[in-house]
């Protein structure tokens, strides 16, 4: 029963480590997985992490390579797409492919107009390139945990062959798209309302006072008030995604590890997984859609012109 | 769970994604759906300008229409008239004509009397000679007496 319940957390936990490439320390001693030294490192090595362990000790210096490989062939399968869709494109009457393209960009660029009412002509192009990438991160999820791990583990010939398949997951990917987020709106904050625009956002708002002594007072409470609502935007952003993504891959671990216990149990681990994946569509869709939107809202509000003159 | 250089990785790739999808996807399909969106509006516009003028070459066909007909009712009220009138003037000329020819006729016939009258008259004086020459063949001799005779033919 130890044997079996410690093979179910080691199954869980290979499916949750990314395949690691980073810098390893000198002196690193590396260990198979009985824990006994296999060798010590002369000198710090770019190498594969062969455990969990060893891909967190690697620490900044290391990049999980099936997140980017997913994440930018995705990316890459999505702008291709459309860029052929588009190149092809005319006014006429739109039939297959074009019709579908047509539909996303027409709901993507009325969720623009909804919410942003000035002129970027970046927003629209970043929303949709959020929302269509997130899905497709997001739908790698839909493929079963085991099939693409066991074919990587299968074609390299290593049975511990770390290899995740869906970008979101990842915290990386997600928060690297929350703080790209953040740096834009820092960016368009500046490049609309100046430098000391921006810093006057952060530090007259939302305590204001016409005399400037009480004003020297509430300024470290702005800016503490501020600062938090500020970066609490891309980790909320990167956050959500991945905690979603995350729970919704782990339930789909879990109910894999049934598959091996008994006909019984097996069949109805694949009713679950039908479910679970049937529910998650809803997921896929509705995160990619509140990371757009959300997007939006921010870009909008680092437009915003002079919020205060509307009180005086 | 590690935070790594995947985070700045991830940001990269989004920003060219960004730049890609504003350069070769966001403009070129929306540019062609105002296209198209102008071309329907078009379309609409011309099928509503359509609409109107039919409906103005419906009202003004209509108002030639009871022109026409107006224009044709007044025609064969003319005609009427017209022909009542040829129809009266045939008639006075007919019954004028007839009376010309009764005139004629009459004319031709006093004329024939006459004529016969004149006949007879000559035939009479003939006979009323013979008459008296076969009464007075012996007392009267006719080289003396036909002057005599003459005049009397001639009163009759």
């Amino acid at each position: 029963m130890a044997a079996e319940s410690q093979s179910t957390v080691g199954y869980i936990q290979h499916h949750l480590t990314n395949l690691t490439y980073g810098k390893l320390p000198a002196g690193y001693e590396r260990l198979d997985s009985d824990g006994k030294v296999v060798e010590v490192l002369d000198q710090a090595t770019w190498t594969l992490a062969h455990s969990g362990q060893e891909a967190s000790d690697m620490g900044f210096m290391a990049i999980h390579v099936d997140s980017m490989l997913w994440s930018i062939g995705l990316g890459f399968l999505f702008v291709l797409v459309f860029a052929r869709i588009a190149k092809r494109a005319h006014s006429g009457v739109p039939r297959g492919a074009q019709n579908a393209i047509e539909m996303i960009i027409a709901f993507i660029d009325q969720s623009v107009k909804d919410g942003f009412h000035h002129k970027n002509a970046m927003i629209a192009p970043m929303a949709l390139t959020i929302f269509m990438w997130i899905v497709l991160m997001n739908t790698m999820d839909l493929v079963p945990v085991d099939w693409i791990p066991a074919f990587m583990a299968w074609a390299t010939g290593d049975p511990h062959f770390f290899f995740k398949v869906v970008p979101t997951t990842d915290p990386n990917v997600t928060l690297g798209m929350g703080f790209t987020v953040f740096g834009l709106m820092v960016y368009f904050t500046i490049a609309k309302k100046g430098f000391m625009g921006f810093v006057k956002e952060l530090t007259l708002h939302p305590f204001h006072s016409p005399k400037w002594y009480v004003n020297l007072l509430l300024i470290p409470i702005n800016f503490a008030l501020e600062a938090i609502s500020w970066i609490s935007k891309p980790i909320s952003l990167g956050l959500r995604l991945f905690g979603n993504m995350y729970a919704g891959e782990m339930i789909f671990i879990l109910i894999a590890t049934m598959f091996g216990a008994g006909l019984i149990l097996g069949l109805f681990a694949g009713v679950l997984q039908w479910a679970w994946a049937v529910f998650h569509i809803l997921v896929i869709c509705l995160q990619a859609f509140v990371f757009m939107v959300l997007t939006i809202v921010y870009m909008a509000s680092a437009h915003q012109i002079e919020e205060e003159d509307q009180f005086h | 769970m590690n935070i790594n250089l995947t985070l700045i990785g991830q940001s990269i790739a989004f920003l060219f994604f960004v730049w890609f999808c504003h350069a070769f996807v966001w403009s070129a399909i929306r540019g062609m759906m105002e296209e198209r969106e102008k071309q329907i509006a078009d379309g609409l516009d011309a099928a509503d300008r359509a609409g109107r003028d039919l409906e103005l070459a419906q009202e003004k066909a209509a108002k030639q229409l009871r022109e026409a007909k107006a224009e044709a009712a007044a025609i064969i009220d003319a005609a009427n008239k017209r022909s009542n009138q040829i129809i009266d003037e045939a008639k006075e000329s007919a019954r004028a004509e007839g009376e010309r020819l009764k005139a004629a006729a009459e004319a031709e016939v006093e004329q024939e009397v006459n004529r016969a009258k004149e006949v007879l008259r000559s035939q009479v004086a003939m006979l009323a000679l013979a008459g008296a020459e076969k009464v007075l063949e012996a007392s009267i001799d006719e080289s003396v007496h036909k002057d005599m005779v003459d005049k009397l033919a001639a009163s009759l």
